[in-house]
């Protein structure tokens, strides 16, 4: 034996320091990649939420509108000159307004939507015509912007929306208590527009809550019927495996190609109306019935064997076991299932940019076959539009589709931790 | 009767059947001694008369639903003078959408022709009559396949077991849904994909390098030829792919294993459903964030160190679309190393190795076959992802291989050439369709290669 010859403890307790380092490292590696993950997580939430808090509140401006009657046909309402009455109203307000360009900018401080207002005070009634009122009207998303301070007063003229005169107006319009800051109620009651300070999510949710409504009407029956074939009733044969293969494969399938068959079956063969929440909710069921069905056939595979055979012990029928005994054990593991689906469905845009349901549509739909959009289709919407109103107002939308989809998921998980059995 | 309106009808009427199906029994029952005479309980008796009123009633309410529209607009058209009828198809459809619009009421602008207003009036009353008859044949049909269902009702008929062959011929029509979806796919895009190879060669579409779609109105116009080479495309994607596997297929294998082998308790039970709201997170969600955080935060870092970053650079959406897919990876990679044996960690402890030892050496190698798997799935998941990339990469079909440059992707293009107005017989429209083949079709090897993979991945651990 020489002396260079160690005994194995030797050799080990030399290698000892260096590999408890790499042990540390691997550890430190696995525990950095999750704070990472979180990280992200945090930046994004915070990001979001940084954005957008501002858009649930919005600046209004009070009119003094005196609504003169020699504007007024009283048959017909709807045709007075609106606009030229807000823009009286803001002249009278700074009398000292000379030449077009300065009056173009102080009109420029409300919001076109002004005018529609003031139609739909006069229609609701018409006594007002001819009395003097003190109208609160949104402010124009520049202003908006401004008072939320978004526009920085300091930076130079030139490159600023709001112009120095503009400024001097508002100052005096909050001296006077005119300019006020308010909750946003028409962000949740209005459609969608071209105006950011008009533009809201109420007929996107709609739209959205329309399409859920086809696709759990669809996905949950048929998904816990074909699970319980599956599950209960198939036997093993080609058949069978071919069916699974097929689930299993339509899970993973992009959601974009979903789109495509539903732009090419149900509008185009099928001749169902574009941008319909229905065909949405169509495709939507087949994209989320994959989910369900898995989710249904792990609920049937936990109901052990022995409620089954006691079951038929008794003279029932398999049909009557499945249904009576089976069905209602694996119910609440189904009902998770499908709420997790329809999380999934309601968060999914790109197969309705396919099937049209990405279009400009103000008006809130009224049933299945209006056309409509969806939340996260208006949140891509908004997303491409210029204005830094839009910004906020899309980062508020995602706030209000992220608290749908936490709901969602919240209520999953507290169905399964309160109904899940262990046998 | 509107058919909404109609189909609530039937299920009352279906309901009222099943109640008197019911009550027919128990006294055809008393009748004959006691109820337990009858075959079956009283309540199938009730199903089976609902089903024999409203099965009928409501297949025939389905084929006059589908039928309708196309009986009622080939009546119209056959009215229309000759020389409307032999326009070609496209303008006819315009004819035809005129004429639904004057039925229901809302003409846009004066209509010029009285031939179409009378061929509008024809329409209007084909559909007054058409739904009065549905309504009326629907009723009768329900009512006498009512009588006759309750007529049949003895002792002897065996109620049940008619019920039951009809719900399983449910179910298992419900089950077959999944493999028409899949014929219904490989054929809507197939049809329309084949069309597009006829207007420009296979060869051309897989192996050309040049891509640019925008095909012109007017055949004079400069560039009016469009240019399918897909070569750009599938690069971009690919691209976007392998950045979004470099961030996750390294954190989320890292935080699988940390999950699974290094943490206690409570940090797996709070870790876990944290990153899994990454899951939950919407693409377009992803998107946003991607357009409006990181992208320009990429090109400001770039400037800064004098590079050049495009605003839509590969890399942002890269980077995100990786952020999305780690929580994919991640639990796919839980599941796989936890399927590991108990007895193999042991083994390789009693030899006296560490634990990351024992993860490289002994964990990994045994759950690779599964962690490909999962690897393969998280591929055909990033190549399939549409919102993230449509708002965050750009549409310029660069062939490059520099991350920091704008490049486009397979489902980019689908989505530029569909939204919008689409005519269906340009090759502009159809090419979308033969991306959207290519697509299904890779994304479909990945799948079934992975799953297979995964299964007897299980199978040998079980």
């Amino acid at each position: 034996m020489s002396q260079k010859q160690k005994t194995t403890i030797e050799k080990v307790n030399k290698g000892l320091a260096r590999r408890y380092r790499a042990e540390k490292r691997f550890k430190f590696m696995g525990l950095s990649a999750i704070v990472l993950s979180l990280t992200f997580l945090g930046i994004l939430f915070a990001s979001i939420t940084y954005n957008g808090y501002t858009a649930f509140e919005q600046s209004w401006v009070q009119l003094h509108v005196f609504f003169d009657p020699e504007l007024f046909d009283a048959k017909n309402l709807l045709r007075a000159d609106y606009d030229g009455l807000v823009k009286k109203s803001l002249r009278e307000t700074f009398p000292d307004v000379k030449g077009r360009s300065q009056k173009r900018k102080l009109y420029g401080l409300v919001s076109s939507g002004a005018a529609y207002q003031l139609q739909d005070m006069v229609v609701a009634d018409s006594g007002i015509i001819g009395t003097s009122q003190k109208v609160w009207v949104p402010a124009s998303d520049d202003i908006d912007m401004l008072m939320k301070g978004h526009i920085d007063r300091t930076t130079p003229e030139s490159d600023r929306l709001v112009k120095d005169v503009q400024l001097g107006w508002i100052d005096q319009l909050i001296k006077e208590d005119r300019l006020q800051m308010r909750f946003n109620r028409s962000f949740f009651t209005a459609g969608d527009s071209r105006e950011p300070e008009l533009a809201g999510i109420r007929g996107a949710t709609t739209g959205s809550f329309y399409m859920l409504l086809i696709t759990l009407l669809l996905s949950f029956p048929i998904g816990v019927a074909a699970a319980v074939y599956l599950e209960e009733f198939a036997k093993k044969n080609r058949w069978t495996d071919l069916i699974e293969v097929n689930i299993n494969n339509l899970a993973a399938v992009p959601s974009i190609v979903f789109g495509l068959l539903g732009l090419a079956v149900f509008l185009n063969f099928f001749g169902l109306p574009r941008s319909s929440p229905l065909v949405g909710g169509l495709v939507m069921t087949l994209m989320t019935l994959p989910t369900i069905i898995i989710a249904s056939r792990i609920a049937l595979q936990s109901v052990p064997p022995s409620i089954r055979e006691a079951a038929l012990g008794v003279g029932a029928s398999k049909m009557q076991t499945v249904i009576h005994h089976v069905l209602p054990l694996a119910f609440p593991g189904m009902l998770t299932g499908t709420i997790i689906g329809m999380a999934r469905a309601l968060g999914e845009s790109a197969p309705l940019l396919m099937i049209g349901m990405v279009a400009f549509i103000v008006d809130i739909p009224g049933g299945v076959t209006d056309p409509a959009t969806a939340l996260p289709v208006q949140i891509y919407l908004w997303a491409d539009s210029p204005e830094r109103a839009f910004m906020e107002r899309t980062s508020a939308a995602i706030m209000v589709l992220l608290a749908f989809l936490i709901l969602m998921n919240g209520t999953a998980v507290l169905l399964r931790n309160r109904f899940e059995r262990r046998w | 009767m509107s058919s909404s309106l109609l189909l609530v009808f039937l299920l009352v009427l279906s309901a009222i059947a099943f109640h008197l199906g019911r009550r027919k029994a128990l006294a055809v029952g008393r009748a004959s001694g006691s109820p337990r005479s009858l075959h079956s309980r009283p309540v199938y008796y009730g199903a089976l008369t609902a089903l024999w009123c409203g099965l009928p009633a409501i297949v025939l309410f389905v084929l006059w639903q589908t039928l309708e529209s196309t009986v009622i607009v080939r009546l119209t058209l056959s009215t229309l003078p000759d020389e409307i009828r032999s326009l070609p198809d496209a303008s006819l459809g315009l004819v035809v959408n005129d004429i639904k619009n004057l039925a229901a009421g809302n003409s846009f602008g004066g209509i010029k022709d009285p031939a179409i207003e009378a061929a509008a009036n024809y329409y209007r009353h084909l559909q007054d009559i058409g739904s009065l008859i549905q309504s009326g044949a629907l009723t009768v049909i329900g009512l006498v396949a009512m009588v006759l269902g309750l007529s049949r009702i003895s002792p002897k008929l065996r109620a049940r077991n008619q019920v039951e062959t009809v719900v399983r011929v449910v179910l298992i029509t419900c089950s077959t849904i999944a493999i028409f979806t899949t014929i219904g796919i490989i054929l809507s895009v197939l049809f329309e994909a084949i069309r597009f190879f006829q207007h420009v060669p296979l060869t051309d579409f897989l192996f050309g390098l040049k891509w640019s779609p925008q095909t012109a109105i007017r055949s004079d116009q400069v560039g009016s030829s469009g240019a399918f080479g897909a070569v750009p495309v599938f690069t971009g994607t690919l691209m976007i792919s392998a950045l979004a596997m470099m961030v996750a297929v390294p954190i989320g294998l890292m935080s699988a294993i940390y999950l699974a082998e290094y943490a206690g308790k409570k940090v797996r039970a709070v870790g876990k459903p944290l990153i899994e709201i990454l899951a939950g997170i919407p693409t377009v969600v992803y998107g946003f964030f991607a357009a409006l955080v990181v992208a320009p935060f990429i090109r400001d870092l770039g400037a800064r160190f004098g590079i050049s970053v495009s605003s839509e650079s590969a890399l942002a959406a890269g980077l995100i679309m990786g952020i999305m897919i780690i929580p994919f990876i991640m639990s796919i990679s839980d599941d796989v190393i936890n399927a590991v044996p108990q007895a193999m960690r042991d083994g390789s402890y009693a030899l006296g190795a560490t634990k990351s030892e024992t993860v490289r050496l002994v964990l990994l190698p045994a759950a690779l076959p599964g962690i490909v798997g999962g690897i393969l799935l998280a591929v055909s998941r990033a190549i399939g992802e549409t919102m993230i990339v449509v708002m965050a990469a750009g549409l310029s079909a660069n062939l490059t291989a520099n991350p920091l440059q704008a490049v486009t992707t397979v489902t980019v293009q689908i989505v530029t050439l569909l939204v919008g107005d689409q005519e269906f017989d340009s090759p502009k429209t159809l090419a979308a369709f033969a991306l959207g083949l290519l697509l299904f079709l890779v994304t479909l090897m990945l799948n079934v290669t992975a799953l297979y993979i995964v299964r007897k991945y299980r199978e040998q651990y079980e």
